[in-house]
């Protein structure tokens, strides 16, 4: 195994993971444990090192395990739904394998930036305790909830940006899974817009518009930095209420997500 | 696990209540009011929206400034722009529009108008001048060509926002971009779906990395990217410093 190796893709991952090792240079944790440590020992001992590089605060943890959650939970739904039978029509395929590959994605990335902190996957269940019963098998419930799960992971992301403001690398990935999220959004609301009938929902949110309405609550916010903006630009509210997301805190997200998670 | 669906409100006192339209000079003047309770505003003066008439519109050089307030001006450069771009795409539209086509267009400019007006607004008598655009290089008449350059907007507004949002020092500023750049992503996915219906384009493996993330651009790239489209010079070497 070659441990330079490691620390070289290790940066190329996280560039700044060199001066976030400096009370472990590559000569000190050289000393320390290549040369003691047997060499089964080493991977340990490495990633411990990672982990307190990558993830250093107890926070930045906190929210990459809150978003592993979310996007555990993202990647079983679409596995599932890609391998259901007769369920995305062929014309639809390629937007679902694409939004799918990216939760797998997250997944792995998200796993790697924790290591031994990342938390285990829960177990689901996708039907919310039956108000989705035939989410696997009724392509127009497994859209409406693809659109309620892309939503409310674009509001979870936002919702934690100020408690990785101390994290700045944290902060930069969350914010470029975040905006990803955002893609996957806007493409599964016109599609459930299409398939519901449903000719106010758009790619993006107009006040609390959207096939779930439980998870839309606030999206409707006029005030933005601190100032009711109706009539800006003498623009209506509905554009006004499109032009910007709102957040979810993670009590609210986890309400949302909740039924979703058997345990 | 907490079952109950309630979710918590997370905004603003009054919110709905102000039912009255406020016209541009009230809301400057409540925006100035709002500084002592430590909103984003930060001028307590409003400059009329005229640009500085000893300024000529083309070949001068912009500076950001620095600071959090740099970072709102590249925002509010960035917005400037995608406005001045969708008003032309509405204003003329190109061959063969279709009503769904111009709908969607149309959304987005008021979006980037509201984004621009709103940085404006906030800034204050911090705010940059207005920039000229130069579009002279697209043209508005043709579908792809237009189409094109809103790709070539929104996914540069996205990498633009996610870069910079590690320079903000304030976590309000933070959040006001985080609302603004999943906006501008989601603008990004329906214009790509648009030029290339129902494939992967949406979030396309030319512009989502093999982690599954988007990009995330340093202003310095980014103001060097889009130079051809302004006719002002625009520094932006202190944005977040």
């Amino acid at each position: 195994m070659d441990i330079f190796k490691i620390i070289d893709q290790f940066q190329k991952i996280d560039g700044d993971a060199a001066g976030r090792l400096e009370y472990a240079s590559r000569r000190l944790f050289m000393n320390k444990f290549g040369s003691k440590l047997a060499a089964a020992a080493i991977p340990t001992a490495f990633a411990a090192v990672v982990n307190k590089a990558f993830a250093q605060s107890a926070a930045a943890v906190d929210v990459l395990n809150y978003a592993l959650t979310l996007e555990y939970l993202e990647d079983e739904f679409y596995k599932a739904g890609n391998a259901a039978a007769n369920l995305i029509p062929a014309s639809d395929k390629a937007i679902f394998t694409q939004i799918g590959k990216h939760e797998t994605q997250h997944v792995a990335f998200l796993v790697k930036a924790l290591g031994t902190k990342a938390i285990a996957k829960p177990t689901f269940d996708f039907q919310y305790g039956g108000a989705f019963g035939d989410v696997f098998t009724n392509y127009k419930t497994f859209v409406t909830v693809s659109s309620a799960l892309e939503d409310t992971g674009v509001r979870a992301y936002k919702g934690q940006a100020g408690a990785l403001i101390a994290d700045p690398q944290i902060l930069e990935y969350a914010l470029q899974v975040h905006s990803v999220e955002a893609r996957h959004a806007a493409v599964a609301r016109r599609l459930a817009a299409t398939l519901l009938g449903n000719a106010a929902m758009k790619g993006w949110i107009t006040g609390k518009e959207g096939a779930v309405a439980a998870i839309y609550a606030g999206e409707d916010n006029m005030t933005q930095g601190g100032v009711n903006i109706k009539g800006l630009a003498s623009k209506t509210d509905a554009a006004i209420t499109e032009a910007f997301d709102e957040p979810l805190t993670k009590e609210a997200v986890l309400a949302i997500a909740g039924p979703f998670i058997k345990k | 696990m907490n079952k109950h669906t309630e979710t918590k409100k997370t905004h603003g006192k009054g919110e709905g209540e102000i039912t009255s339209v406020f016209n541009r000079r009230l809301f400057l003047r409540s925006a100035g009011l709002a500084t002592s309770l430590g909103t984003i505003v930060i001028a307590a003066g409003c400059n009329d929206d005229d640009d500085d008439p000893m300024i000529p519109g083309t070949g001068d050089t912009v500076d950001l400034g620095s600071g959090d307030i740099g970072v709102l001006n590249y925002a509010y450069a960035l917005e400037q722009l995608e406005a001045a771009f969708y008003t032309q795409v509405v204003a003329t539209p190109y061959a063969g529009i279709t009503d769904a086509e111009k709908a969607i267009l149309t959304d987005i400019r008021d979006h980037e108008i509201i984004h621009r007006d709103f940085f404006k607004a906030a800034l204050g008598d911090k705010a940059i001048k207005g920039l000229t655009p130069n579009f002279s290089g697209i043209d508005f008449t043709k579908k792809d060509a237009v189409l094109g350059a809103a790709k070539l907007f929104e996914d540069t507004g996205v990498a633009a926002y996610n870069g910079a949002g590690k320079l903000l020092k304030d976590p309000n500023y933070l959040l006001l971009a985080g609302k603004i750049v999943s906006v501008e992503a989601r603008h990004a996915a329906v214009i790509r779906d648009l030029i290339k219906p129902k494939s992967t384009d949406f979030a396309g493996d030319d512009i989502i990395d093999a982690n599954g993330m988007d990009k995330a651009v340093a202003p310095a790239d980014i103001l060097s990217a889009v130079k051809g489209y302004v006719k002002e010079t625009v520094t932006g070497a202190n944005v977040g410093k």
